[in-house]
């Protein structure tokens, strides 16, 4: 991840790909604005922006989905219009998205095959898969259901699957947001061997010391605009997010955690829950405790049992036993939700859309789903319109929460701001707890600066925060101590300040024990000493 | 006796064979019809309507076929030209069917024609017991286990069952990649019709040759509770008909000698057995995962 990227040579040949004058417009939105590109073959450049930005609207249109209103695409020094997927995909343009496009009832094999052009029998085609895995050393078996992959193996499975139509350019969206480091430096491994065959690499991210490592150069997008294209590793990362706000980005100042060791506010003991479905992690004795004033990260990759761990946290999920989960010394084992609430709780589940808020309800009945048990909105079982309506503005005026207009569905706010808008209304309670998961998954860095500052803030004020994070650089930057989560088992809680990434990042993949757990006992006199 | 028995039991579930199987391609497409009541009565009175004018039997068959195909299609204009509810538009085209179907039948009832011609194998008919139970039958029994045979082989073996299968377990993905999810469903939804309309054309023309109104008496449900019994595997639903074609029967001959036992508790037992497969499929996820649609009854709008 260190090798420093060569530097970029002259641009005598024609570009790969040059768009120049792009525009497309959606009803009164510009989404793309003037926006001029280039990547020359092999190259492996980056896209970089906000939510919002255009960067999306812009490779839609590279890769056929969408058409643009103006402005113009050569392919090879050739004017072209690139009018589906598929058309570009002819041309030598392959896309990897974020979501993944896999069809999950059906094997590696039949979801490589619907991408590619031809008849080529499934036994063949099989055997293409296993030869390509061996030789970029990607693991992927094609009969395989795409259902009992883990994330990272569908996104290989993404991968091969842009990679037996042997393209000439490869977009990839996001890409890394699923992986653990190691996987990461696995995949940029793969996309150098990619690059040195000839394949130019489009790659979208939102993590920039990655980009730093990864590409040769940056094209940065700022409210549709094309703001620059820079050579990457010459600018640092804070350069390059002032370059895609818009203005000076502060700088979270993690305070210390107090030495003397404060109340502990949340504590849960021996948590164990037996798998509901064949593809539910079990958890496994689980033990943790979080203080007043401090923010507990729990890192580890999707799957390793966060959701579990979630529903086991806010109530949706309750097991039997007495003084397993405790709020301030409390026993809600046995509570729901809304008890659980009205402990002093808030939780702010992973998915904004459907779960921690129903999109075809206004911001107001959203306010409302969390708050009726706590009193103040309903009255003798009526609601009180006007007061979740205020609810609501405030919560969207103190956190930043740009609205399309007056109380509008939830569905209208793009995800940073709905998500400022969920976090919001939790901490705008002033919960004893917080426990959240993902709090900034798919979000912009403006919305996800705010929502970090916003638990901070929360914790300083003398709450517990448990933050369930994929993120790494996210545990990092605000998290005191750290636990991982891997296959249903949490480690015993470090200072963040004293462990470095790579030791996490071997927790979360499981090549490292996680020293004492789930025996606490021993673990509690363990490395946080 | 016990020949004569299994035989109508066998004729019985033609018609299920062909209307479940149809809609298990239009429900593998990712779409819910829930008016196969309806275009099987519309294939059955058409059917007989032209089976009594022409004197063709095949032309009866071929009327059905087309009839069902065109009722079909009115539902595929709605659902996937305008993206109605799935669920509302298949009621409706029930109702729909069950009322064209009386109004123009109204002048055949009481009618009544000759069956098709049973086609008795040569030598092997003459086989004993297997010989009439498995080699004597019309030709549209035959025709329903090839067509099982067929959309197995499809869904299994072929480039447009593999399509077909994507696009009802993700739309979106399918679209990303450029294929026709629309033009693909619509494709489904009249080879469903079609099927209905066979099923509905073999009970005036085989099963009781007269027509009388809403004759499918709900055969058109059992049909769709077939596909989930099925667990959306072509073969099983050939199971499944022998099965929900023998409860059928067995009402019957229960009511004839007598059983203690009430005839609506039988007529019940299809869809009580519908339901017990849904629970056992909804507990094996793995299962459930690879053979149900994912995108069943959820409406495609492109460009999202």
């Amino acid at each position: 991840m260190n090798g420093s990227p060569s530097p970029p040579e002259p641009a005598l040949s024609t570009p790969l790909l040059a768009a120049s004058g792009i525009f497309k417009h959606f009803g009164d939105f510009t989404a793309n604005d003037d926006v001029s590109f280039q990547i020359e073959e092999g190259e492996i450049h980056a896209l970089l922006g906000e939510n919002g930005a255009g960067k999306s609207t812009f490779v839609k249109m590279v890769y056929g989905l969408l058409q643009p209103d103006a402005g113009s695409l050569e392919w090879r020094g050739e004017q072209i219009a690139i009018r589906s997927p598929q058309h570009a995909r002819d041309l030598g343009i392959g896309m990897v998205f974020q979501h993944f496009s896999l069809f999950q009832a059906l094997t590696v094999a039949e979801n490589i095959a619907l991408a590619l052009p031809g008849d080529e029998s499934l036994e063949d085609l099989a055997a293409r898969v296993r030869q390509m895995s061996t030789d970029y050393g990607i693991g992927v078996d094609p009969d395989a259901r795409i259902h009992n992959l883990s994330v990272g193996e569908q996104q290989r499975v993404e991968i091969v699957r842009c990679l037996l139509q042997d393209p000439s350019l490869l977009i990839m969206d996001e890409p890394t947001s699923v992986l653990t480091p190691q996987e990461t430096t696995q995949l940029f491994e793969v996309l150098r061997r990619f690059s040195e065959n000839g394949v130019a690499i489009l790659f979208i991210s939102h993590k920039l010391e990655e980009i730093r490592s990864l590409t040769r150069r940056a094209t940065v997008l700022r409210r549709g605009r094309n703001v620059g294209t820079v050579d990457s590793a010459s600018k640092s990362s804070k350069q390059l997010a002032e370059m895609m706000v818009g203005g000076s980005v502060g700088d979270i100042d993690r305070q210390a955690r107090p030495d003397s060791e404060p109340d502990i506010l949340f504590e849960v003991r021996g948590l164990d829950r037996p798998p509901t479905t064949a593809f539910a992690t079990p958890l496994r004795g689980l033990s943790f405790a979080a203080r007043a004033g401090e923010i507990l990260g729990i890192a580890g990759i999707a799957g390793n049992g966060q959701d579990e761990l979630m529903e086991a946290l806010t109530g949706e999920w309750t097991g039997r036993g007495r003084d397993v989960i405790r709020i301030d010394g409390r026993d809600v084992t046995a509570d729901g939700p809304a008890r659980r609430r009205q402990c002093g709780i808030g939780f702010v589940p992973e998915e904004r859309n459907g779960h921690a808020a129903v999109p075809g309800m206004t911001l107001a009945d959203n306010a409302l789903l969390t708050s009726h048990s706590l009193g103040g909105t309903v009255g003798r079982g009526v609601i009180d319109s006007a007061a979740c309506r205020e609810m609501a503005a405030a919560v969207s005026r103190d956190f930043d929460v740009r609205l399309p207009q007056d109380n509008p569905m939830a569905s209208a706010l793009s995800g940073g701001n709905l998500q400022k808008f969920v976090v919001g209304r939790e901490i705008s309670k002033r919960p004893k707890v917080f426990i959240v998961s993902q709090p900034t998954w798919g979000v912009d860095v403006g919305a996800a600066l705010f929502i970090r500052r916003a638990m901070l803030e929360l914790a300083e004020a003398g709450s517990a925060v448990v933050m369930i994070s994929q993120d790494l650089e996210e545990i990092f930057a605000i998290s005191h101590r750290v636990a991982v989560l891997h296959d249903g088992v949490i480690s015993t809680p470090m200072v963040t300040a004293e462990v470095t990434a790579e030791t996490v990042g071997l927790l979360m993949g499981g090549s490292m024990p996680l020293d004492g757990a789930p025996d606490m006992d021993k673990g509690e006199a363990g490395d946080t000493a | 006796m016990l020949e004569d028995l299994i035989l109508t039991v066998l004729m019985t579930s033609v018609p299920l064979v062909y209307a479940a199987t149809g809609e298990l391609i239009v429900e593998r497409s990712g779409v819910l019809n829930l008016g196969v009541e309806g275009m099987m009565l519309m294939g059955a009175v058409a059917a007989f309507g032209v089976a009594m004018v022409s004197g063709s039997l095949v032309l009866g068959v071929f009327a059905g076929a087309v009839a069902g195909m065109l009722t079909a299609g009115l539902f595929g204009i709605l659902v996937l030209g305008f993206a109605t509810n799935q669920v509302a538009t298949g009621l409706a085209l029930t109702i729909f069917g069950t009322g064209l179907s009386g109004l123009v039948g109204a002048p055949l009832i009481g009618k009544a024609i000759g069956g098709l011609p049973q086609i008795s194998l040569p030598v092997l008919s003459d086989l004993p017991v297997v010989g009439k139970l498995v080699f004597s039958h019309d030709l549209m029994a035959y025709g329903a286990v090839v067509m099982v045979a067929l959309v197995a082989w499809f869904l299994k073996r072929t480039r447009g069952g593999l399509v077909l299968r994507a696009i009802g377990d993700n739309h979106d993905s399918a679209h990303a990649l450029g294929y026709p999810v629309l033009g693909v469903r619509f494709m489904a939804v009249l080879f469903g019709g079609m099927m209905a309309g066979l099923g509905g054309a073999y009970l005036p023309l085989m099963l009781t040759p007269h027509w009388a109104e809403g004759m499918t008496a709900g055969r058109g449900w059992i049909s769709l509770a077939l596909v989930v019994f099925a667990s959306w595997m072509p073969w099983r639903v050939l199971v499944g008909a022998l099965i929900f074609g023998g409860i059928t029967i067995m009402q019957l001959a229960g009511q004839a000698e007598g059983w203690t036992v009430p005839s609506q508790f039988l007529s019940m037992l299809p869809y009580l057995a519908t339901i017990i497969v849904l629970v056992l499929i909804s507990r094996n996820r793995d299962f459930a995962l690879a053979n149900s649609p994912a995108c069943l009854g959820r409406a495609f709008h492109a460009g999202k």
